[in-house]
């Protein structure tokens, strides 16, 4: 059953086209990779599907949802509340403990304080770091600090999660345990993934790929540019 | 890879039989070719002739009487200098891959070249997502791991050089056919 549909999706930055037309469907359940190299807009596709960003022209639907045509505030409650969203770095809140970072989006949601922190170090404890609950950011390695953030991510249970370049700012030991334990916990919670990666090894990690070419979807899956006949040495 | 060195180094462990060292070459080594009987028999012929392995005596437990091979001090010695030795950094381009392109640009031009590597991206990237299932399989020993990982390294070197080649795939046609 697909969960996120986007049709004919256009976005441009001023004068420059991002996204050129994008249709894909993402299926409920499937971890999806988007690949394509740095610029072909595969990030600007994740913020339509967020409902961060607004097409310019074309349809998103969530479900039943046109978040194309949802105003913000709408947008911005579906987020907190069906939707994870994961960066490669930066998403941590530096004044706050680990537990309280991750505790942030229930509290946010209404959930009592006592009842998100047992949540959110629950959440630590599946992520392999409970030990850190009441560590600042400031005092964990990258690694550590990303499995807090996939914690945070998902603890609301979103029943889509978004990341972008997760593993971008970790080696790749560190990259990869913390890929085998998101894949794990998503397929065991069925959570849909929509995963945005310019990396092979990330992409594997996935049930399928799109790969998009200069804002469109290439349906050679290769996300080059050499198929238009564009080549470089 | 030698499989001489390897089936030497199966051997440093303690004596086996030729059967036992196939059973043992393919346990130990998941993602290589298996390795045929004749192959390990006639490898165990040369290994003797130069006196690296010797005969240590026959059994027979319930079936045909079969040979046990053990190492010599000189197999150990050989075995060692296979170990300590780093294997030169070359690329590797005699490799299947890049004789199909060469060949493909060569005999049919850029678009067969290029046909045959987005076909062969697809594959690779079929056996990568194979292989990181490996990976994170709870069931998968650390041995299933580290050989999974092997794989998937050199996956991706081949997959970089896919998308590279697909690149250069005009260029390298208007170089072969000036």
């Amino acid at each position: 059953m697909t969960i996120l549909r986007a049709r004919g999706v256009v976005k441009s930055y001023g004068p420059t086209p991002a996204l050129r037309g994008v249709t894909i469907d993402v299926a409920e359940g499937e971890i999806l990779a988007v690949t394509g190299p740095s610029g072909c807009g595969k990030s600007t596709l994740l913020h339509c599907l967020a409902g961060i960003l607004r097409p310019d022209a074309g349809e998103v639907t969530y479900g039943e949802h046109r978040l194309d045509t949802w105003p913000e505030r709408m947008r911005a409650r579906l987020r907190r509340t069906e939707f994870g969203v994961l960066f490669q770095f930066g998403q941590l809140v530096a004044e706050l403990t680990a537990a309280e970072n991750v505790a942030l989006p229930l509290l946010l949601a209404g959930t009592g304080r006592r009842e998100a922190r047992t949540a959110a170090v629950a959440w630590l404890d599946r992520l392999g770091v409970a030990e850190l609950a009441d560590t600042r950011p400031g005092e964990m390695s990258g690694g550590q600090q990303q499995r807090c953030a996939v914690a945070r991510a998902l603890v609301t249970e979103p029943r889509v999660l978004f990341a972008d370049e997760p593993t971008g700012a970790l080696d790749s030991r560190t990259s990869e345990q913390l890929l085998g334990e998101l894949t794990r916990v998503v397929r065991r919670q069925r959570t849909t993934v929509v995963l945005v990666t310019h990396d092979v090894q990330v992409a594997a990690y996935a049930d399928r790929e799109v790969a998009l070419r200069d804002g469109e979807v290439d349906p050679t899956g290769l996300g080059l540019t050499a198929i238009t006949g564009k080549h470089t040495r | 890879m030698s499989t001489a060195h390897v089936l030497l180094g199966l051997l440093a462990g303690g004596r086996l039989h030729g059967y036992e060292l196939k059973r043992s070459h393919d346990q130990r080594l998941p993602l290589a070719k298996p390795v045929a009987f004749g192959q390990v028999y006639a490898t165990l012929g040369r290994l003797q002739r130069d006196g690296l392995v010797t005969t240590a005596g026959q059994d027979q437990e319930g079936g045909p009487e079969r040979t046990s091979f053990a190492i010599t001090e000189a197999g150990r010695t050989r075995l060692d200098e296979w170990l300590a030795a780093v294997e030169p950094p070359a690329p590797h381009v005699t490799s299947t891959l890049f004789a199909k392109v060469a060949v493909a640009v060569l005999v049919d031009g850029a678009e067969r070249a290029r046909d045959y590597l987005v076909a062969q991206r697809a594959a690779h990237m079929a056996r990568l997502r194979e292989l990181t299932a490996v990976k994170t399989d709870p069931a998968s020993t650390l041995g299933d791991v580290v050989a999974a990982d092997f794989a998937i390294l050199h996956l991706d070197a081949d997959l970089r050089w896919v998308t590279n080649t697909l690149e250069r795939v005009a260029d390298l046609h208007r170089e072969v056919h000036p």
